[in-house]
């Protein structure tokens, strides 16, 4: 008994020092160096202040901008400090409630577009905190931001296919639009429009 | 199917296996003492380990030392886990000053990660200190996976020896898997992790202005967005590699800073089933019959399409619930369409549902995508590859013997049918091994089932909170969960509240009857084996390696599983499939 106790507890401790500390240390000291971007959450930074992670999406509900996913934080929205899916079943009637009136103030937003409202635009994502949106969701708001913002909806969906990215290698994973990395080139394309709400 | 999901599974399994040969092969010689040049490198660390440790290199253990030598290491590993969390809040590296964490909720914290279960009943970045997370998960996952790949070798011994008693040494494939498996993977994937956005620092949260402002539930206004940060990399690195899965976030590998593109997803991925899948031809090299491995890889792949079929299907086919509320779910190049609640759009369905399935089938546990939102028959395949005992892929170490011990179940079968007694490797299976066998497959099975019984009962399983969800998705929640805690996953119908006392209580003692009532029996079969001669193949005897006997394990697996465990999948999954499309 005696005879397992001991190097028990010492390999313990020799590999808590190991993993638990010298490797999480090496990897950092590494990571800082060779990517301290990507290590401090690929932060969008203009003039000295912090506008988001370039990761972590934002909420929007003005008309003037891209909408992104429903999230199913709390207390708010995209809530970065604590992320968390809504965990609703299919057959929930809180889920398809919460859908209901997703597809009802997309429809107030912009009533005369009637086409389907892509799946993604009006369900939550799992992190609460998806920074993308599908083409087909860009594709459905694109002529709702052109009339909010007097803008030629032509120039938008330009706008949208720039910040489009296609599956890497064409085939892993799938296409996605960057919600908040859009809205902030909106805001650069029409600036008057961005100053007017800022006040 | 989509094209885009065929090719995407296609792809995956190619590179799965053309990484799995050699990776196998190398951890073979790692076992037989024979690394090469990794022994110029870690050789040094692990004799200075053993000088430390008072460890004997070539003691030979009998499966009673052995298995004592594993109960005691995580016994210990346990009480640490335990202890750090209690203590966080005097310890240092706490920058968002983390509070207290209930006893219970350490208990359960402590079972699950010292028992490669890694089920979270915690949220990452709102309860555990930087300190918590490195010094007693992070430890815990790289060991508690060691612990797994060691009893694994002992019984891979077994099958090789012939009239023995020591299986090796605990204390040596302990340090072994550890210093020239895992450290060196989990380094070099962190790194790469981190190059696609995983977040690796030491700096508290920080915070971001909104481009536009919102409000919170009681209507004031938010202008910031606080970003959690931390050291999560190197954790999210070993919890993919090791099959423990417990994230650094809440949401785990569906949280941006832990799988932030399609290329950080496939690494990980891999990593889920990378080394579960090697340890197959490590088996084939060890017992010197590569045909022996590649047979149950065969076994494991005949099981794991099939059910990666159905739930990709079912979560393509969508919520028709939703199609009548005015919503597309149908796929085209500008979307993937499907059920995409609880899903992020960077990986659709195609990766949601490849994850969902590789995490439940090895004993990973880690999400990218909320299986409590799958649709009824999408998260059924992953609530029935968790009981049918973590042995597709499975645990690492841990689902090849838990495999083993099924093999030598199918052997006995096939025995039974042509009256001989039924061999395995040339060893006799008898008495004593088809004793230990089915109690490692009973036990957990019996946990699983009776500890959903016992919280179907009462208010302290079924109000809401614990559940999140009403009718039969309610009951599927609560089967989830002994099904993921009873069989060492850790994944989650994550609405499940599983920090308050019952649930942790009784999850955290369903995880250690999982892992160390598998574990027993396990070294129990290899000390039997170990004792007896090798008999040469004659004539009469099944050849292990061919289509056939790969059929007949699939067989005893799948009607082991299905009788088990159909009955109760009925009254959630299967219920809640008619009531959705009657809907």
């Amino acid at each position: 008994m005696v005879s397992v106790v001991r190097p028990a507890l010492v390999l313990l401790g020799l590999f808590t020092v190991l993993c638990g500390l010298a490797y999480p240390a090496a990897v950092t000291g590494i990571a800082q160096a060779v990517f301290p971007k990507q290590a401090n959450g690929s932060l969008i930074e203009a003039d000295g202040r912090v506008l988001g992670s370039s990761l972590i999406g934002q909420p929007f509900a003005d008309p003037a901008y891209f909408w992104s996913r429903p999230s199913g934080t709390g207390p708010f929205p995209n809530n970065a400090k604590a992320s968390s899916g809504t965990n609703l079943g299919p057959t929930n009637p809180a889920l398809h409630d919460a859908v209901k009136a997703r597809i009802e103030a997309l429809r107030a937003a912009d009533p005369e577009n009637d086409a389907p409202i892509p799946v993604d635009l009006v369900t939550a994502s799992a992190s609460g905190l998806d920074p993308h949106i599908s083409p087909a969701a860009a594709a459905y708001q694109a002529e709702r931001v052109a009339r909010a913002r007097g803008l030629d909806p032509e120039a938008v969906r330009a706008l949208v296919r720039e910040h489009t990215t296609a599956p890497l290698l064409g085939i892993l994973g799938e296409p996605t639009v960057h919600v908040l990395e859009l809205n902030l080139a909106l805001d650069r394309l029409a600036p008057e429009r961005a100053r007017a709400r800022a006040l | 199917m989509t094209a885009h999901s065929i090719i995407t599974i296609v792809v995956y399994l190619a590179v799965l296996t053309l990484l799995a040969i050699p990776l196998g092969a190398y951890m073979a010689r790692v076992y037989e003492g024979n690394a090469g040049t990794a022994s110029r490198v870690f050789g040094p660390v692990e004799r200075l380990f053993y000088r430390i440790a008072g460890v004997r290199e070539d003691e030979e253990m009998t499966w009673k030392t052995y298995a004592l030598a594993c109960l005691a290491f995580n016994f210990f590993g346990a009480l640490a886990v335990y202890g750090i969390q209690r203590l966080q809040t005097v310890l240092p590296l706490n920058p968002d000053g983390m509070g207290e964490i209930a006893p219970e909720l350490a208990f359960n914290t402590a079972s699950s990660f010292t028992s490669n279960t890694n089920w979270q009943a915690y949220g990452g970045e709102t309860t555990l200190s930087y300190f918590t997370q490195m010094a007693a998960l992070t430890v815990q996952n790289f060991v508690s996976a060691a612990t797994g790949m060691a009893v694994l070798v002992a019984l891979i011994r077994a099958f090789t020896r012939k009239e023995a008693t020591g299986l090796g040494n605990f204390w040596v494939d302990l340090t072994r898997s550890t210093l020239y498996i895992l450290i060196p993977l989990s380094a070099v994937l962190a790194l790469l992790l981190v190059s696609q956005g995983v977040v690796q620092t030491f700096s508290p949260a920080t915070t971001a202005s909104l481009l536009q402002a919102t409000a919170d539930a009681d209507g004031n206004a938010v202008l910031e967005q606080g970003l959690a940060m931390g050291p999560a990399a190197s954790q999210i690195a070993i919890k993919q590699l090791g099959t423990n899965g417990g994230g650094f976030f809440n949401v785990n590998s569906s949280h941006p800073f832990e799988n932030p593109n399609a290329a950080s997803n496939f690494m990980e991925l891999l990593s889920i089933l990378i080394i579960s899948a090697g340890l197959c031809f490590t088996f084939g090299k060890m017992v010197k019959d590569k045909r022996q491995g590649w047979a149950i890889y065969a076994a494991m792949l005949a099981i794991f399409i099939p059910l990666l079929v159905v739930c990709n299907w079912s979560e393509q086919a969508g919520n028709p619930i939703l199609t009548q509320l005015g919503a597309d779910q149908v796929a085209s190049t500008l979307h993937a369409g499907g059920n995409m609640e609880g899903k992020e759009v960077r990986f659709g369905i195609a990766d949601s549902t490849l994850w969902a399935t590789a995490t439940t089938a090895a004993s990973n546990g880690s999400v990218n995508s909320m299986h409590d939102s799958y649709t009824p028959l999408g998260g059924l395949v992953p609530m029935w590859l968790m009981p049918l005992g973590e042995i597709i892929f499975g645990g690492v170490g841990s689902g090849l013997y838990g495999m083993l011990i099924y093999v030598v179940v199918a052997v006995f079968i096939a025995g039974l049918m042509v009256g001989r007694t039924p061999e395995y490797l040339g060893k006799k299976i008898e008495a004593k091994e088809m004793k230990m066998a089915s109690l490692g497959i009973l036990l957990p099975a019996a946990t699983v089932l009776v500890m959903t019984a016992i919280a179907c009962l009462g208010e302290w399983g079924t109000a809401s909170p614990p559940l999140a969800n009403p009718g039969a998705h309610g009951f599927s929640e609560i089967l989830y969960a002994y099904s993921s805690m009873g069989n060492n996953n850790g994944s989650a119908f994550a609405g499940l509240t599983a920090s308050g006392s019952f649930y942790a209580t009784s999850g955290g003692i369903a995880m250690l009857i999982a892992r160390y009532w598998v574990i027993i029996p396990a070294l129990a079969i290899a000390g039997s084996l170990a004792k007896k001669k090798i008999v040469p193949a004659s004539p009469g005897t099944l050849p292990t390696h061919t289509p056939l006997f790969v059929g007949l394990l699939c067989g005893t697996i799948v009607l082991v599983g299905a009788l088990t465990f159909i009955p109760a999948l009925a009254l959630g999954p299967i219920v809640e499939h008619l009531q959705m499309m009657g809907h």
